[in-house]
């Protein structure tokens, strides 16, 4: 669906991004992650045929957007980091106008925009005026005139930035719902949500890719097999001292003990679980919970952009 | 309906929509209506022909100024509250945004400025006036507001906010507003060529007094022409930024 091939992009002397290579399959969810300034947004800015790269080569749908971003922007829907939302406007005629100004007969407008308000969850708010919305409802109508037009590509640039917890589970599920019919860019330093959402991850700092790759990918290249979180009723000594018995499990840590309970952080492939379980109960330590190490991303990404060097991954 | 014609509406819904086209044309007709009372009614006695020239003449300052502030909004505001993006991102030329959005101020201007056919009306019953004369200075005012406006799309592209967009319009249109002035004080070919460019001093008065000569109409659909091609020129730069 998008092939990239030595992307750059200068502002005066200064690199937004260099020489990004990467492709995306028709049909993946794709997390974009970044910390703020990495270059995430000037990336998905040429994407969207919003931006002119310095050098490069972009193509969507086989289309190369420098020769006809015309019908590169038609098989595109974009949201910015700010939602391009006219205030003045009611939902359902910006959704209109937005939907006309992407070629979408007036005759099948109200159809596309139908559709667009069921998948986003906006049509309650069909003949509400913009500015009276909250900021909620404002990135979901930002979402619903990207994917109006029925494009086969969606990015979306921090999609949910600045909502609460509930949106944000909210907008999860919006994206995900998306899936399979969209191909799906989106951009966050949000480590949970590229987490939950996305199919692949492509880590950008310092406007290059350090690595890509699924989560689980990069946890086995990068941090020697992820993490482990085991909950057990013993002693937590006797626990690790156990947990080191099984063939690759590395270091192992406590996170919190107390009356009894005890909580490990162990070193190696969430596969292990089942070794690591049967070799506890073997040896007389109950668990009471095991699971995939939760600050496992975390490790990954801040491993990767404190050092680019060590952590460039292909 | 075209990419164009699309955003011409929008735009134009966008001055009903919102406070600022009803000030503004409420401003405008306010205005005129003083400057006419103050300056042609108490005068003393004239011809027709005369009343209705200086009404003209003061439809002209009123239209300059206005077109200053229609056009700021134009693209600034959309660059500064982040909607230009919508516009950038779909199957749209920079010239149909530009070209849409001009249209929009023309006939909003337009409408404005058709809402002052009252002070002509009023001659009209109590006096005797040519309708080739209203309809001359009428397209005088439509011209020259086209060009300004041209001007102030212009200054709204180069900007990044609504108040340097005025700044950047205002300071074009007083240069071209005054250049007759520094005609008076060069020698040939450049008192020419000031001359010529000069927005009120050669151009208008022909269409107050009720004369249409080509080369004044050629004159203000240049300097729209100039103005619009260099706005596009501005969107498809800001591209690369």
């Amino acid at each position: 669906m998008i092939e990239v091939k030595g992307l750059t992009k200068y502002y005066g002397e200064l690199a937004a991004i260099h020489d990004l290579d990467f492709s995306i399959e028709r049909g993946e969810v794709i997390g974009f992650l970044g910390l703020n300034g990495a270059g995430k947004t000037t990336a998905l800015k040429i994407l969207g045929c919003v931006l002119l790269p310095t050098a490069g080569d972009v193509k969507v749908d086989g289309i190369d957007i420098a020769r006809d971003p015309h019908e590169v922007r038609r098989r595109i829907g974009f949201l910015p980091d700010t939602p391009p939302l006219y205030n003045d406007m009611t939902v359902g005629r910006y959704l209109k106008f937005a939907a006309e100004l992407r070629g979408v007969p007036s005759s099948e407008s109200d159809k596309a925009i139908a559709e667009a308000e069921e998948k986003t969850a906006t049509r309650e708010v069909h003949d509400q005026p913009i500015f009276s919305l909250s900021h909620g409802y404002r990135q979901r109508v930002g979402v619903a005139q990207a994917l109006v037009h029925r494009p086969k590509l969606l990015i979306l640039d921090e999609p949910t930035s600045g909502l609460d917890p509930v949106q944000i589970v909210e907008m999860r599920a919006t994206i995900r719902a998306l899936r399979g019919e969209h191909t799906v860019l989106l951009s966050s330093h949000i480590l949970s949500e590229i987490s939950q959402t996305c199919d692949r991850l492509l880590v950008i700092q310092r406007g290059e890719i350090v690595a890509q790759g699924s989560e689980q990918d990069l946890a086995t290249r990068l941090g020697g097999g992820g993490t482990i979180e085991v909950e057990v009723a013993a002693p937590s000594a006797r626990a690790i001292e156990v947990a080191r018995t099984v063939t690759g499990i590395g270091e192992c840590s406590v996170l919190h003990e107390t009356g009894g309970v005890a909580v490990l952080s162990l070193v190696g492939s969430p596969d292990l679980r089942p070794k690591v379980v049967r070799a506890l109960v073997q040896n007389g330590v109950d668990v009471l919970r095991i699971d995939r190490g939760a600050a496992r991303l975390e490790s990954i990404f801040l491993k990767l952009t404190q050092d680019k060097s060590n952590g460039r991954l292909q | 309906m075209s990419a164009m014609l699309l955003i011409a509406r929008r735009e134009l819904g966008g001055y009903f929509r919102s406070m600022t086209g009803y000030v503004i044309a409420g401003l405008v007709l306010l205005i005129d209506g003083l400057l006419f009372n103050a300056f042609v009614l108490s005068a003393g006695e004239m011809y027709s022909a005369d009343v209705l020239a200086n009404f003209f003449y003061i439809s002209f300052g009123t239209t300059v100024i206005a077109s200053v502030f229609i056009s700021m909004r134009l693209v600034a505001e959309e660059r500064q509250t982040g909607t230009l993006v919508l516009l950038t991102s779909s199957p749209v030329h920079d010239w149909e945004i530009v070209i849409g959005k001009y249209v929009s101020a023309v006939a909003f201007l337009g409408i404005v400025t058709l809402a002052t056919i009252y002070i002509p009306a009023l001659v009209m019953v109590n006096g005797k006036i040519s309708v080739g004369h209203l309809v001359s200075g009428y397209l005088g005012l439509l011209l020259v507001g086209s060009a300004t406006l041209a001007i102030g799309v212009f200054g709204s592209a180069l900007a990044r906010t609504q108040v340097l967009a005025a700044i950047f319009s205002g300071v074009i249109v007083v240069s071209v507003l005054i250049a007759h002035l520094l005609a008076r004080v060069t020698d040939r070919p450049l008192k020419e060529m000031f001359m010529a460019l000069a927005l009120y001093a050669r151009h208008f008065p022909p269409f107050q007094t009720g004369t249409i000569h080509l080369r004044d109409v050629v004159y203000y659909v240049a300097v729209t022409y100039v103005a619009l091609f260099a706005a596009v020129r501005v969107m498809e730069a800001r591209r690369w930024k």
